[in-house]
């Protein structure tokens, strides 16, 4: 098998003496979408972060593209072409969205990148609508567009997607996965999905893994895990229609 | 008074007049009962130490008059106003944008044509005498404060680091001006940058340690380094020579001409006699001249990466960190350069007072200017301008609101009711303007063009 793009080997998260993530191994190659799905406080999220080492991990290495990154600053890893749409979206809410998109291509330490702007309008034409509107006005679907739409301005080879439908009415939902699965199929990028719609991103990743807890208790092929009883009493009965 | 506009459709607030009758009265005798023993007695130690009650009916009358007038104002006026503009339809924002457009287009220029012309007008209206105090008390002090304020809205403003102890940089700057030129000889174009560099160079010696802290805490750790730059300045006797202060520092000159009565002096050289409108009037255009810079510097920042990574990281401090902003490296340069504004300010007040004592710089300063950042808007630099005046203007013209000492008394003394009249317009702004008086941020970017903005037709965004 070939090198995957990230590994994480290992990883021990603490936030002070509370262990968070306990030994997590996971890896995601090229091309892939992989899912993350687990309950509330099973350590998706310290995961996502750990990657951008904020939190650091204290054990364990993350390795991307034969890079070992483990010890590389925030600022640093999101400049080597991983781009991360943090948990909350998190845009800049007094800023236009024209301001936010071109945030996210400053920071990656490019610069204002007109090609890169035109590609990521024409994937969300509704963001094309609004530039000069104020990122805080935006309805929650649009403000989630932006946030994946900005973390893109860096051009970036792995993307970190942490609950894309967090808040969004199921159709507005099923809108960010189609963006999601274009992105992947037509613009090959590698998506790294963390989500509690476990129905949904279990059909549209190719391979999951499910966390309890911290620790990584169950992995496969995405179909093969919406098939398994543990998976669907824990995270799909009842939120199977949607 | 049922002064409404009345308007055709929708239930329209009524007056009702008992009921604002009734209000003013409690008001009143709440008032008259409170003010009593606070303000219509009033003991006195005569010379032979015993106490004498005197009374003091005319005031105490006089201001439970104003509390019936104000109760009547509020339910004649205020109520109803407020509640006609709760029933009006909101305006479209569009039109209201607009408007703010155009105002601030036209605003800048006059507003800079103005106060460029400022010492000129003054000197026509005023005459020479009277312009000294036109031009220094009033123009000068308040372009201090605007340029301390632009420098402070750098770090509060778009970096959103409350900074509270932001006097210190003035006082570095102040100090580092008068004791350069003290032992150095050094001129004031001269020691302008070196003082600026210095007070840059304290901005980054505290941005270090306080770097990982935010909000409250970060702004209690400022507020201690104000005051231990005070405390030094205090106590360091052999070097600032403690609460006596610093003086002979020297004036700056006309390209090596001072200004004074002397035969080398300016009015001797360009043959007119001598006044010392002269140096004020030159004054003000250095300051003038250091403001315009440091408002044009803050404009180009907040278009360059760097100033967009300071309002982002006003915004949302995580999301920066995974876009790939050291935040860091952004909170120290914040830091810095609002220091060395602060810093430039330092030295051209050394230069303009001659002296300087660590009683110019209590944490008094730091909460004005605070102050002027806040009511401005946080982050507009017009909005600073404004407050600015209205803020030190203010105070200045309650100096010169003798009159009223008619209407008081003889003891009566304006000045003494600034803090509480700085309290009133502040709640007020606070009431009205929540955010400030200019409280919508400009973009920094806009589109070229607004009509074809469709995916494939976006245009760059004009810097
Ligand atoms: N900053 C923090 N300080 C201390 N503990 C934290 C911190 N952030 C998260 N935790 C703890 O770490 C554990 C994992 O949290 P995490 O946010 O990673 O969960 P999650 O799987 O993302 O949950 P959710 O689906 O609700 O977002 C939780 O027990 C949480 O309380
Ligand atoms: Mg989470």
């Amino acid at each position: 098998m070939t090198e995957p793009l990230l590994a994480v080997r290992g990883v021990e998260t603490y936030y002070g003496s509370i262990c968070a993530l306990k030994g997590v191994d996971l890896e995601v190659h090229e091309g892939e979408i992989v899912t993350l799905i687990g309950a509330n406080g099973a350590g998706k999220s310290t995961l996502m972060m750990t990657i951008f080492a904020n939190p650091r991990a204290r054990k364990g290495r993350i390795v991307f593209a034969g890079q070992d990154i483990t010890q590389l600053p925030t600022h640093e890893i999101a400049r080597i072409r991983i781009a991360q749409s943090p948990e909350g979206r998190r845009i800049f809410a007094r800023m236009t969205v024209l301001e936010n998109l071109q945030m996210g291509a400053i920071a990656a330490g490019m610069d204002e990148n007109d090609a890169q702007l035109t590609r990521v309008l024409d994937l969300f034409p509704r963001l094309a609508e609004r530039l000069s509107q104020r990122g805080g006005t935006l309805s929650g679907g649009e403000q989630q567009m932006l946030a994946i739409a900005r973390a893109l301005m860096s051009q970036p080879r792995l993307l970190l997607l942490d609950e894309p439908s967090l808040g969004l009415a199921p159709l507005v939902a099923q809108q960010i996965f189609a963006i999601v699965r274009e992105l992947n199929q037509h613009h090959h990028l590698t998506v790294f999905l963390v989500e509690q719609n476990a129905f949904h991103a279990l059909k549209l990743a190719h391979r999951g893994y499910v966390m309890v807890n911290g620790v990584i208790t169950m992995s496969g092929s995405g179909r093969d895990l919406l098939e398994r009883p543990e998976v669907r009493s824990a995270y799909l009965e009842g939120g199977r229609q949607h | 008074m049922r002064a409404l506009p009345s308007r055709p459709a929708g239930p329209t607030y009524r007056v009702e007049f008992d009921r604002a009758l009734k209000d003013a009265a409690i008001a009143g005798l709440i008032a008259l009962g409170l003010f009593l023993p606070l303000i219509g007695l009033r003991t006195t130690q005569d010379i032979r130490n015993e106490l004498t009650l005197e009374t003091r009916w005319p005031l105490l009358f006089t201001m439970v008059g104003l509390v019936i007038a104000g109760s009547l104002i509020n339910s004649f006026v205020i109520t109803p106003w407020r509640a006609y503009r709760q029933e009006k339809p909101r305006t479209p924002s569009t039109a209201a944008a607009q408007f703010r457009h155009e105002f601030l287009r036209y605003f800048i220029p006059l507003a800079i044509g103005f106060v460029a012309v400022y010492p000129m007008l003054s000197l026509w209206l005023a005459g020479m005498q009277g312009s000294v105090k036109w031009v220094d008390n009033f123009g000068i002090q308040i372009l201090i404060y605007v340029m301390l304020g632009l420098g402070l809205n750098i770090v509060v403003g778009l970096a959103g680091l409350l900074d509270l102890g932001y006097v210190a940089f003035y006082a570095v700057g102040a100090y580092s001006f008068a004791l350069l030129a003290e032992h150095f000889g050094l001129s004031f174009f001269t020691l302008l940058p070196l003082a600026g560099i210095l007070a840059t160079f304290w901005g980054v010696l505290l941005g270090f340690p306080v770097l990982r802290l935010r909000g409250d805490y970060l702004a209690i750790v400022t507020l201690a380094f104000g005051e231990i730059i005070r405390l030094v300045l205090i106590n360091w006797v052999p070097v600032t020579n403690g609460y006596a202060g610093i003086s002979g520092i020297p004036r700056p000159t006309f390209f090596g001409i001072p200004f004074n009565a002397s035969d080398e002096g300016f009015a001797a050289t360009f043959g007119i006699p001598f006044h010392p409108v002269h140096r004020a009037i030159f004054l003000y255009y250095i300051i003038l001249a250091l403001v315009l810079l440091t408002a044009l510097v803050t404009v180009r920042l907040r278009r360059l990466p760097i100033g967009r990574a300071w309002e982002a990281l006003r915004e949302d401090e995580i999301a920066c960190r995974s876009l790939g902003i050291n935040t860091t490296n952004t909170k120290l340069t914040a830091f810095a350069i609002g220091a060395m504004f602060g810093g430039f300010a330092g030295s051209f007040f050394a230069a303009r007072q001659g002296f300087i004592s660590p009683e110019s710089f209590t944490f008094h300063e730091s909460a004005t200017i605070v102050a002027i950042v806040v009511l401005g808007g946080m982050g507009s630099q017009i909005g600073v301008a404004i407050a600015a005046v209205a803020m030190i203007g203010g105070t200045e013209i309650l100096r010169e609101l003798d009159f009223l000492k008619a209407l008081f008394g003889n003891e009566f003394d304006p000045t003494q009711y600034r803090m509480l009249l700085f309290g009133l317009g502040m709640v007020m702004i606070m009431v009205w303007k929540p955010r400030g008086l200019i409280g919508t941020r400009q973009p920094s970017v806009v589109l070229a063009e607004r009509k074809a903005i469709s995916g494939t037709l976006v245009k760059e965004g004009r810097g």
